[in-house]
């Protein structure tokens, strides 16, 4: 049984379209990643998929239980991170899981020995008598996802959970997100990162309100065709001028990058090298990446939606 | 070790079998939060009691020789006497607003969406916040009740004849507790459609301020219009309520609503409001972020 079943939703604000027959299922045991713009849509699908928005057409099933008539079982089955923070900072590290674990019916010695359990897992048993607000994001963060794996639920969703983290407490993030998705939990994630997109089992591209690609990463880059040559240097547009003279290619200037993209032929690598010593700093030659998925399936680049 | 060990789920299965004592877990879990948060923020308290404190010494002291006491209380009230019960009111509904007033700051924070995605009745949200605000706003009116008459001995409020006796500790104490979780739900109704606290702080001054106001607090009835204002106030009955729970029966005239009439209307203000933000919290909002 899928632990996700999303079935044709769409979703209005207004006269604005969030959601338009939005369908996937996500296979228990494994990280399902929502890529996307701001504005594209994950947000919205991630706060239906919570019980926070009313379903306004399709349907949702979460560890089978329908999202819009059984609320109260979804709630229980789903651990939940938010992009803002729902911790109480006034409170203590430990008085948040404890009140976490009350609202999930949980207390006593079973309470306390969950709390320790999780915070000795993420690495927060020192931290218990902080005060939240005194915590680093990368450690609120990892309390964030304590609390929402306090209850041991068979979902956890995070909405944008790397937001404001540094590299690496994003990295400690993603690893903790494959240890539990390796211990049997399903795990939905909205993001709008290609690299945290390359670290999910599954994706969904999401570009305003439409599902554009769904597979694994290696399918959607495999989608594409061709490979991609990146050559950086001090000066990248003098360089794709150069490029595209010499080589008759059609090169692109993308974040301080040349991309010459759907390269068959190898050689172009080493006679790039040779013909500018000087201007090139570094070169690889690869598969395309999800980038160049979500330009192949939009039109446009990911981060040129911006808020739209 | 892993995070999600099966062999603990039939524990936790086990703990949440009962779906009451989980309701009040819940309520308890929110309302004792409230109170953390409360006794950490320290200058909360100086707004909800030194505020009316103040008031209540300065409009005694500068509007007594222009009182006459209402012919339903004794001949030789002082207006300081008269506006007691009035400011005790003003302390819990001053603290209602501000605790209620943290249910736009959890919304903003965050924490609100943590505990809506809770598997807990909706009821249980509001009777934590409810609770948490009730006995917060009792701690501090109890508090300016016991220790405002004292003011009598450094020559802040004039002497006053109130009696001390176990039955009228009582029964003011049950009627505080009525009138805060009533204010407190007023107030909870009026924070959950918002989206900022300067919104709170509008309807406050012109709403819940003239309310006050217009309770028979501040001033005894009044003819015409004002009369008919202060009749369908259901804070009047809160005033009244409190004011005839402070004394021995019989030392005011049928002037001043009934006892009964009093209780009757602040429970059905109280269910009313209650109701109201059960419903408005079981709604799911659509808001765009």
């Amino acid at each position: 049984m899928s632990a996700v079943v999303v079935d044709e939703v769409s979703f209005r604000y207004g006269e604005r379209t969030a959601l338009s027959a939005v369908s996937f299922d996500v296979q228990p045991a494994a990280i399902f990643g929502l890529l996307g713009p701001n504005g594209g849509g994950k947000t919205t699908l991630f706060r239906l998929l919570c019980t926070l928005l009313p379903f306004q057409s399709g349907r949702a099933t979460v560890s089978g239980h329908d999202v819009a008539a059984a609320p109260a079982d979804v709630r229980r089955a789903i651990g939940v991170t938010f992009q803002s923070p729902s911790l109480d900072g006034k409170l203590t590290v430990g008085e948040n899981l404890r009140a976490q674990g009350q609202l999930y019916g949980m207390s006593g010695s079973e309470l306390k020995q969950r709390i320790e359990q999780i915070t000795a897992r993420l690495g927060l048993a020192d931290r218990l008598r902080d005060k939240a607000e005194t915590l680093s994001g990368g450690l609120k963060r990892r309390v964030e996802i304590g609390k929402g794996l306090l209850h041991d639920p068979q979902v956890l969703l995070l909405d944008e959970p790397s937001t404001g983290l540094d590299p690496g407490a994003r990295h400690d993030l993603w690893r903790s997100l494959a240890e539990l998705r390796d211990a049997g939990m399903t795990v939905l994630v909205t993001t709008h990162l290609m690299e945290e997109a390359e670290r999910c089992d599954r994706l969904a591209i999401l570009n305003r309100g439409e599902i554009v690609a769904l597979g694994t990463p290696d399918e959607l880059r495999a989608s594409v065709g061709g490979d991609c040559l990146t050559v950086r240097g001090p000066n990248p547009q003098w360089l794709a001028d150069r490029l595209a003279e010499m080589f008759q290619v059609d090169p692109r200037v993308v974040a301080g990058a040349v991309r010459v993209e759907g390269q068959r032929d190898h050689t172009l690598m080493s006679r790039v090298i040779e013909a500018f010593p000087e201007a090139v700093a570094s070169v690889s030659f690869g598969k395309p990446t999800l980038e160049d998925v979500f330009i192949a399936r939009t039109g446009h680049r990911l981060w040129d939606e911006g808020h739209s | 070790m892993t995070l999600a060990t099966t062999a603990q789920k039939p524990a936790i299965k086990a703990s949440v079998r009962s779906r009451r004592s989980s309701t009040a877990l819940a309520v308890w879990a929110l309302a004792w939060r409230e109170l953390v948060r409360f006794f950490r923020q320290r200058t909360r308290v100086v707004g909800a009691v030194g505020q009316p404190v103040i008031f209540w010494v300065l409009f005694g002291a500068g509007l007594q020789t222009s009182f006459r006491p209402p012919n339903w209380a004794p001949a030789d009230m002082t207006y300081q006497e008269y506006f007691l019960p009035g400011i005790a009111v003003l302390i819990v509904l001053f603290t209602a607003i501000f605790s209620t007033i943290s249910v736009i700051e959890d919304r903003r924070e965050g924490f609100l969406q943590g505990v809506l995605v809770a598997p807990v009745p909706r009821l249980s949200i509001v009777l934590g916040k409810l609770a948490g605000g009730t006995v917060l706003a009792l701690i501090q009116a109890a508090l300016f009740l016991a220790v405002g008459p004292l003011l009598t001995w450094v020559g802040l409020a004039p002497p006053m004849e109130l009696a001390v006796t176990s039955a009228i500790v009582l029964k003011t104490f049950a009627f505080l507790v009525l009138l805060a979780f009533a204010l407190t739900a007023l107030g909870y109704c009026i924070a959950w459609p918002m989206d900022s606290t300067q919104g709170f702080h509008a309807i406050m001054s012109v709403f819940l301020m003239p309310m006050w106001l217009l309770s028979g607090a501040f001033f005894p009835g009044g003819a015409g219009w004002l009369g008919w204002v202060i009749r369908l106030n259901p804070l009047t009955y809160g005033v009244a309520g409190l004011r005839r729970s402070l004394y021995p029966p019989g030392t005011f005239d049928d002037g001043l609503p009934a006892m009964w009439l009093c209780v009757t209307v602040s429970i059905g203000f109280a269910a009313t409001c209650v109701a109201v933000a059960v419903w408005m919290t079981n709604r799911r909002r659509i808001t765009a972020t």
